[in-house]
């Protein structure tokens, strides 16, 4: 008996590492290949020498995509638009979702349902119409001391982050954690004069900090990997976000080095990340799993 | 909010109105405050909701059954259902529905069976848990883009895959060049979107299996049931709701397929990987026929709707 039981373990965790193998394989291949030059990594291919920092290894490659694409420039505006859009999401979807859970207030059930019935809305469906709708939408400019009002939000910053902000999954989070929270303390505050913006920024949100976390992990990520949207609305190089350079590689005669050096930049930030806040991660992604 | 836990508030109210009861509920002080302040709070994130989430689905709903083009200086006129009655005789929208049904139909059980399997390889607590999972999970933070253009390199004819297969077959298996044979170029994309999405799932697989409670276990052990038992008759049955959560997502996901189709194949070869996403987008961004795309968006979203009523409704009356 214990013998079977010694044998099912090692059993197991060969399974486990033969899994764990096919999850990594492609990712080393990758940092490793963008180490190398395009020859190397072709003759490397049929060894384990491709998994393997080993031969000609160099930043080479990093140099050549900086170079090549205005690599800083679209790391710039990623990093520009998922922070201003995960900071202003989780200002404005907890405010939201604090006075749906906290305030009397009339009419609250109709708007909280209205906001949850958004959810089961792709956003497939909605992209196409919303290229049309945002390209019809004014936008509102204060050029020296003259408002300069153009039509039309294609190819900007604004169309990148303003659609995202308000997120319906974000404001349930925030709901469900705020419905947690024992409204004797918001009571005791109450009653020592506090107003209700002083109860939710001291009183509420410092008690909501795994909602925060979640909140701001579920919207960096589409923000960050974004591609569908951006690939439509933005045209000018200066604006346009990390997934959209790949098409820098579109081309013939691309080196693949260059390639892999590029898909690992962009890659990279987003597994830092993830390591240095994995078990807000995994919680994220267990939450997120109650949306279907 | 009750008010009875302010007995001070509670006593000052009649004081102030005729009538103590209504007047209390009414001229409460701070009642209208509270309501103009929660409404200033809600109407941020509404506001934009209704912009950007209610405003674009009537729209699209509106816009299927007019002429409306992305930049166009002529009015958007009413055409009824011509571009509906356009998108069913359009063959490549057809063919568009049957590549993701095949997509589909293979990547929602064999994904959410890996996904299971992996779950259960590290369910329990044992030396090196986080690793695994950390490992695991390393593709699902890999974004789609990314996974597509590294993948579309490994699939290359002299590409990493061949070279695995040639190696691991000591030379028997001749690879294909996967990506430009219309045979091929689904099946490589599955593969790959099941070796990005298959960590995700067993999150959600994972915060199932814990949510069984461990008494269960050990009273299938005593009563001396086995390792395959134990996951008929306590692990399956409790991951009821799991299951139908997982499907539904998968099946939704694998429906809206474009990103891998948009860098690795632009639908080819020969329309064999196009999806309704990818004609969505051809024909509404690059043609810029937006009535048109709405018309397919909006068959998109029905579609969507179908098919997670339908599995709620079966995986619900099973169990």
């Amino acid at each position: 008996m214990k013998n079977v039981l010694r044998l099912n373990s090692i059993g197991a965790m060969a399974v486990r590492i033969l899994f764990a193998a096919a999850a990594a394989f492609p990712i080393v291949f990758m940092l490793v290949s963008s180490l190398k030059p395009d020859q190397q990594i072709f003759g490397d291919m049929s060894s384990v020498a491709a998994f393997l920092p080993i031969g000609n290894i160099s930043l080479d490659n990093y140099t050549a995509v900086f170079d090549r694409v205005p690599a800083a420039r679209f790391l710039i505006n990623s990093v520009g638009v998922s922070a201003v859009t995960v900071v202003l999401g989780i200002f404005i979807n907890s405010l939201c979702a604090f006075a749906l859970s906290r305030m009397q207030v009339r009419g609250k059930r109709v708007v909280f349902t209205a906001i949850l019935a958004t959810l089961i809305v792709p956003f497939q469906t909605l992209a196409l119409p919303l290229v049309w709708w945002v390209n019809q939408l004014p936008y509102f400019e204060l050029n020296g001391f003259s408002l300069e009002i153009s039509k039309g939000w294609l190819d900007t910053y604004q169309v990148q982050i303003i659609p995202f902000i308000a997120n319906a999954f974000s404001i349930y989070l925030y709901h469900q954690y705020f419905e947690s929270i024992p409204k004797e303390l918001d009571e005791a505050a109450r009653i020592d004069g506090a107003g209700w913006f002083k109860i939710y920024r001291q009183v509420v949100m410092p008690l909501a900090g795994p909602a925060t976390a979640t909140v701001a992990i579920l919207t960096f990520l589409p923000a960050w990997n974004s591609y569908l949207w951006p690939l439509m609305v933005v045209q000018s190089e200066e604006l346009r976000p990390v997934m959209i350079g790949i098409q820098y590689f579109f081309q013939l005669n691309v080196s693949w080095g260059e390639v892999m050096a590029y898909a690992s930049l962009i890659t990279v930030p987003v597994v830092v990340l993830f390591i240095a806040f994995q078990r807000s991660f995994i919680n994220s992604i267990a939450s997120s799993g109650v949306k279907g | 909010m009750t008010t009875t836990q302010l007995p001070s508030r509670r006593s000052a109210a009649p004081a102030t109105g005729g009538t103590p009861t209504t007047a209390a509920r009414r001229k409460r002080p701070g009642r209208l405050r509270e309501q103009l302040s929660g409404w200033g709070m809600i109407a941020p994130a509404a506001v934009l909701l209704l912009a950007f989430v209610f405003l674009p689905a009537i729209l699209g709903f509106g816009l299927a059954f007019t002429n409306a083009r992305l930049i166009s200086p002529r009015p958007v006129e009413f055409v009824g259902v011509d571009n509906f009655a356009r998108l069913f005789t359009d063959p490549t929208f057809w063919r568009a529905l049957l590549n993701v049904s095949y997509f589909a139909v293979v990547v929602v059980p064999v994904q959410s069976g890996l996904a299971l399997a992996m779950a259960l390889l590290i369910n329990k607590k044992f030396r090196g848990v986080n690793f695994f999972r950390t490992v695991y999970f390393l593709p699902v933070v890999t974004s789609m883009v990314v996974v597509s253009l590294l993948w579309l390199f490994m699939y290359r004819k002299d590409g990493l895959i061949n070279e695995l297969l040639s190696t691991f077959s000591f030379g028997l298996i001749q690879g294909a060049d996967w990506l430009n044979d219309p045979a091929t170029a689904m099946p490589a994309i599955i593969a790959l979107s099941i070796w990005q999405a298959a960590g995700f799932h067993m999150i959600i697989w994972l915060a199932g299996l814990q949510s069984i409670s461990g008494e269960l276990y050990e009273a299938a052990q005593l009563d001396g049931a086995s390792r395959w038992h134990q996951f008929r008759y306590v692990t399956w049955p409790g991951l009821k709701h799991t299951r139908s959560l997982v499907l539904v997502t998968i099946t939704i996901q694998a429906l809206g397929l474009f990103d891998q189709v948009s860098v690795m194949t632009q639908g080819g070869p020969l329309d064999s990987t196009t999806t309704i996403i990818y004609e969505a987008v051809r024909s509404g961004f690059k043609q810029q026929e937006t009535s048109y795309a709405s018309a397919i968006s909006l068959v998109f979203f029905v579609l969507v709707l179908l098919i997670s009523a339908v599995q709620r409704y079966l995986t619900r009356e099973k169990d």
